[in-house]
């Protein structure tokens, strides 16, 4: 049975299918709730009482929203270049799901346990701007079009800081596999030692890149209606709209495995399974970004550029070279030999 | 097997996204397909086992270069009857061009033989327990840090120079300091003033100069005494 598993071709098939499965179902559902999710939590922090009337407690608000977004019909606007048009959001939506491979669930629990995890992160969040802005162009729309040159400078901008981050993290770890990742940090995770700062510009870039509020530039409803998807409908729509969440749910597991220790028990509280833990760090992440939405006001754009340009660029690389500084002179270096 | 068939089509689609490059009427759709054909070489360098180099591929080209290509492309407003106009006139330059370029081809092409196992051609083989992107740390870092560090240098001079040759310091623009925004405070910024019943700017010591040529149109004097917030200027 092993055997069929590991050496046949069909056996490695059937695996890798229900590997796929194993991570995108729970991942889905996730998404499903997340949006359950932050409807409430923005609720209670404006004192209403957000969706309570479909199900105990609202609970089956999400299957009855994506009922709704799947048996409406979807509209290509007559001046669209339509192949890129429905190819936009497919993407997006893919992009979002394909990075969910490496991530580790538990020690060595990952679909894919690569060597080199967090360049292929970062590879993969690195394209999702191609989404938008394909969006942006195919829908031959203005609000469109700007919404998604704004995305691509901003995305582009933020994933400067985003790879000093990583590569502050890689410098402590010594590896660019994500399971070692978590595994160096089962004394101490990675936000509460020197590199809280990074830890911070983590969080903020989070939300750049993943086009959240303050930084929903790309969307601004109050100026660009609905940004690069304003001439989405229906299940097109919808696949981005799932796209951003799972892309937001992606960046809260990056930042749970890079900073919160992964996979790895708080307190010593051991015989809760690792899964467990990444959910709920994945959850406190998830509620930052909520917290956020409901706390501050949209950055203006050219504030936005200065941040990441004129701030995170100089923190990020400044903090590099500090972390690297002390590492070789405490001896701490982690260095194998070759 | 597996790896054969994944190589085959890999290749395939990656030349024929390089021909639709060329081919392909809007320039758009042009990038895309280079986009296309990034992403099917770096499949190529994960088949030959140099992961790290697929990963950087797609994290330069695809992620930062395409973008801006694919920015700037999109901004362009490419007019394609305009470009067709000369082209009966270049036609023999293209296609001499063209003859000679073949003909260098065909040259090249006609010389080469197949080697039968390409592994074999490898110069210096790793240790299989070596992770390549350490090994191109090791040789990146000690025999040619020189060389990287130089590249690097002339880089970053290329960007200094490119950003003081097309930087135009216009002050037209207003500008926010944000450090001095964030260092006023309420009583430099307002004044509090008690209007008195019917009296104007003029005699509270509140007249800002107006242009000349545009008097300002007095409204009649209020009947009520109000006191009103005056912001001042930065």
């Amino acid at each position: 049975m092993r055997d069929f598993f590991t050496n046949n071709v069909l056996g490695i098939l059937l695996l890798t299918i229900a590997e796929t499965l194993a991570i995108l179902v729970p991942v889905l559902i996730g998404m499903a709730y997340s949006t359950f999710f932050e409807r409430k939590a923005l609720a209670a922090f404006q004192l209403r009482r957000g969706p309570n009337v479909v199900g105990p407690f609202g609970l089956w608000q999400p299957f009855a929203d994506a009922v709704k977004v799947f048996t409406k019909e979807t509209i290509v606007p007559a001046g669209a270049s339509r192949s890129l048009f429905l190819l936009a959001p497919m993407l997006t939506f893919v992009l979002a799901c394909l990075a969910w491979a490496v991530i580790p669930v538990n020690d060595n629990w990952a679909a894919a346990n690569i060597n080199v995890g967090i360049l292929y992160l970062f590879a993969i969040s690195s394209l999702g701007v191609y989404g938008i802005i394909i969006a942006g162009w195919a829908s031959n729309s203005k609000y469109a079009f700007l919404g998604a040159m704004r995305s691509a400078a901003q995305m582009v901008s933020y994933e400067v800081s985003i790879g000093f981050v990583l590569v502050t993290v890689m410098l402590c770890v010594g590896s660019l596999n994500l399971n070692d990742v978590v595994r160096a940090q089962s004394h101490h995770w990675f936000a509460f030692t020197l590199l809280f700062p990074m830890f911070v510009v983590f969080l903020i870039s989070m939300l750049a890149e993943t086009n959240r509020a303050p930084f929903d530039l790309p969307e601004g409803e109050s100026e660009l209606v609905a940004g690069f998807f304003v001439e989405y409908s229906a299940m097109s729509f919808a696949l981005f709209f799932l796209g951003e969440y799972t892309n937001m749910i992606m960046m809260s597991a990056l930042g749970s495995v890079l900073f919160l220790g992964g996979w790895q028990a708080p307190f010593g509280l051991t015989f809760i399974p690792g899964v467990f833990w990444l959910a709920a760090k994945i959850c406190v992440l998830m509620f930052f970004f909520f917290w956020v939405r409901a706390t501050f006001p949209r950055f203006r754009y050219d504030q936005l550029m200065r941040l990441g340009w004129k701030v995170f660029l100089p923190l990020s690389l400044l903090w590099l070279v500090l972390t690297a500084g002390y590492l070789e002179l405490t001896g701490t270096l982690p260095m194998e030999a070759l | 097997m597996i790896v054969a068939v994944a190589f085959y089509v890999f290749s395939a689609i990656l030349l024929g996204s390089a021909a639709m490059v060329v081919t392909s009427r809007n320039p758009v759709h042009s990038v895309l397909f280079l986009i296309l054909a990034f992403f099917n070489a770096a499949a190529l360098f994960l088949i030959a086992g140099a992961e790290f180099l697929a990963m950087i591929l797609v994290i330069v080209y695809v992620g930062a270069v395409a973008v801006l290509f694919l920015f700037v492309v999109m901004m362009l407003d490419v007019d394609f009857t305009a470009l067709r106009e000369g082209f009966q006139r270049y036609a023999p330059v293209g296609a001499t061009v063209g003859v000679v370029l073949f003909f260098e081809l065909a040259s090249v092409l006609l010389g080469w033989r197949m080697s039968g196992d390409v592994s074999a051609a490898v110069l210096t083989r790793l240790p299989s327990h070596v992770q390549n992107t350490r090994a191109i740390g090791q040789v990146l870092y000690t025999d040619y840090f020189l060389l990287f560090q130089l590249s690097g240098l002339i880089l970053l001079v290329a960007m200094i120079g490119a950003i003081v040759l097309t930087h135009r310091g216009r002050h037209t623009s207003k500008r926010q300091n944000i450090t001095r925004q964030q260092e006023r405070r309420v009583d430099e910024t307002l004044q509090v003033v008690t209007v008195r019943s019917g009296a104007g700017i003029r005699e509270l010591g509140l007249y800002r100069p107006i242009p000349v040529g545009r008097e300002p149109v007095l409204a009649a004097p209020a009947t009520t005494e109000v006191s009103t917030i005056v912001a001042q200027d930065q």
